[in-house]
């Protein structure tokens, strides 16, 4: 039994797989229709989040299985009390795969550690969220038609934002890939990120305040939200919340093909002018997120 | 100054100066009734000063402890007054429940039953992390 908790307990051939499977997917979803039929999903959301609970339900729906699940931690047991390790114990009883969000960092572990069904981390804390960075993946590919060689514009939050920090993990692996981290001071990449991922394994990466003087170097451009869930200080984030914001004029210097992703939802870091313009891809990529995720659902439920 | 020589006991070794006492926490020699001498900042001819903990009884230590406080520490197992072995602790790949995770954020933070797990990550720099939300230990 395989769970999924961080995006590095993948191989890159497991995610090259993948995304061949989300991509056949695409092509031919009839043929998927009924893979899960009669299995069932649990979304174990302590931690709202319409988006990713969606994504995870539509796929399973999609694949002819069904879900069940809690969608705030007020309407689970916790509320109660009960730890994760018993919660998960109680709901393998009842569903075949678990799809976890959680607002502390590690409790997907956790759950893998006392479940007896695949356990897939949707998103804990600022930590990880792996399926976000499978979708990101996928986008890539579809957008440029490639992993490899790209110069790669993360920008934002990137103290806090684990999407980042998984996408950086993952990307990684892949040929002459370049980075360049785009961040107010107080919202850096973290330090376990830098001197674990990047300079351990030797990749170019450069850091930087100003997105106007990376914008014509690169070939993805990452945007994320500052969130405001994850300060303890909101003066904090009122000061740092409104760091970027892209605009069609900033694009003005950008490459024609270059890529524009964001995990989404966005406040107002990406303006509205730029969703009309060919670049931007983060609707698309909300798309292509459901199809990774049946992918996912299919390898770890070792359905052929 | 003269400390007492031991019979049949343990002598921890060259600890680095300064931590003997937290040394001496982590491996709860305060439940021990038997005599315990820790000396500290006692001359030494490699680290310049170093402490040592003297155990007047035949105990087990936890090694990955030791190893984890520092690599170099020794451990003389004395028998009838004479030393009959010498072990040296070598970093463990994980230890349990020795510190604790500091991140308000981690799930240990609100799961009390929870072990505190901290796993090595990078031997050369003797990194610990946090098994749950790879926090660095202090």
């Amino acid at each position: 039994m395989r769970h999924l908790i961080d995006i590095l307990d993948l191989t890159t051939e497991e995610i090259d797989g993948l995304i061949l499977t989300a991509q056949d997917i695409m092509k031919y979803p009839e043929k998927y229709a009924e893979k899960c039929r009669g299995k069932q999903l649990a979304t174990l959301f302590y931690e709202p989040s319409t988006r990713t609970r969606l994504s995870f339900e539509s796929a399973m729906l999609s694949l002819g299985g069904s879900t069940l699940g809690f969608s705030e931690a007020a309407s689970s047991s916790a509320s109660k009390g009960e730890s994760v390790a018993d919660t998960v114990r109680v709901v393998s009883c009842y569903a075949d795969i678990i799809a976890m969000r959680h607002l502390k960092e590690g409790a997907p572990l956790v759950a893998s550690l006392y479940s007896t069904i695949p356990v897939i981390n949707a998103g804990d804390g600022g930590h990880n969220h792996p399926t976000q960075t499978l979708t990101d993946l996928l986008t890539i590919k579809q957008e440029k038609g490639t992993l490899s060689g790209l110069t790669i514009g993360c920008c934002g939050d990137l103290k806090f934002g684990r999407t980042v920090h998984s996408l950086v993990g993952a990307m990684s692996r892949y040929d002459n890939v370049k980075f360049i981290l785009i961040s107010p001071d107080e919202l850096k990449i973290p330090e376990s990120v830098r001197s674990e991922v990047l300079d351990k394994k030797g990749i170019s990466y450069v850091e930087t305040n100003s997105l106007e003087a990376a914008m014509p170097e690169l070939d993805i451009l990452y945007m994320t939200r500052v969130q405001r869930e994850r300060f303890f200080n909101e003066a904090d984030y009122l000061r740092l919340k409104d760091s970027y914001i892209l605009t069609p004029d900033k694009l003005k210097t950008a490459k024609k093909d270059m890529a524009i992703l964001h995990p989404l939802p966005r406040v107002n870091e990406i303006s509205t002018a730029v969703d009309s313009d060919p670049r931007a891809c983060y609707f698309r990529q909300v798309r292509y997120g459901k199809f990774i995720r049946m992918a996912l659902i299919m390898k770890l439920l070792e359905v052929k | 100054m003269i400390i007492g020589t031991i019979n049949d006991g343990i002598v921890i070794d060259h600890i680095p100066a300064g931590r003997a006492m937290e040394l001496y926490r982590y491996l709860h020699l305060d439940k021990l009734d038997c005599e315990v001498a820790i000396i500290k900042n006692a001359p030494s001819n490699k680290l310049g000063k170093k402490d040592i903990i003297k155990i007047n009884d035949k105990i087990d230590v936890n090694l990955e402890i030791l190893g984890f406080i520092d690599p170099k520490i020794t451990v003389n197992i004395i028998r009838n007054g004479e030393k009959a072995d010498k072990l040296h602790p070598t970093l463990p790949q994980r230890i349990t429940n020795v510190i604790k995770c500091k991140n308000p954020r981690c799930i240990t933070s609100i799961e009390q039953e929870l072990p505190h797990v901290f796993v090595l990550t990078d031997e050369e720099k003797g990194i610990y992390r946090c098994l749950y939300c790879d926090t660095k230990a202090k």
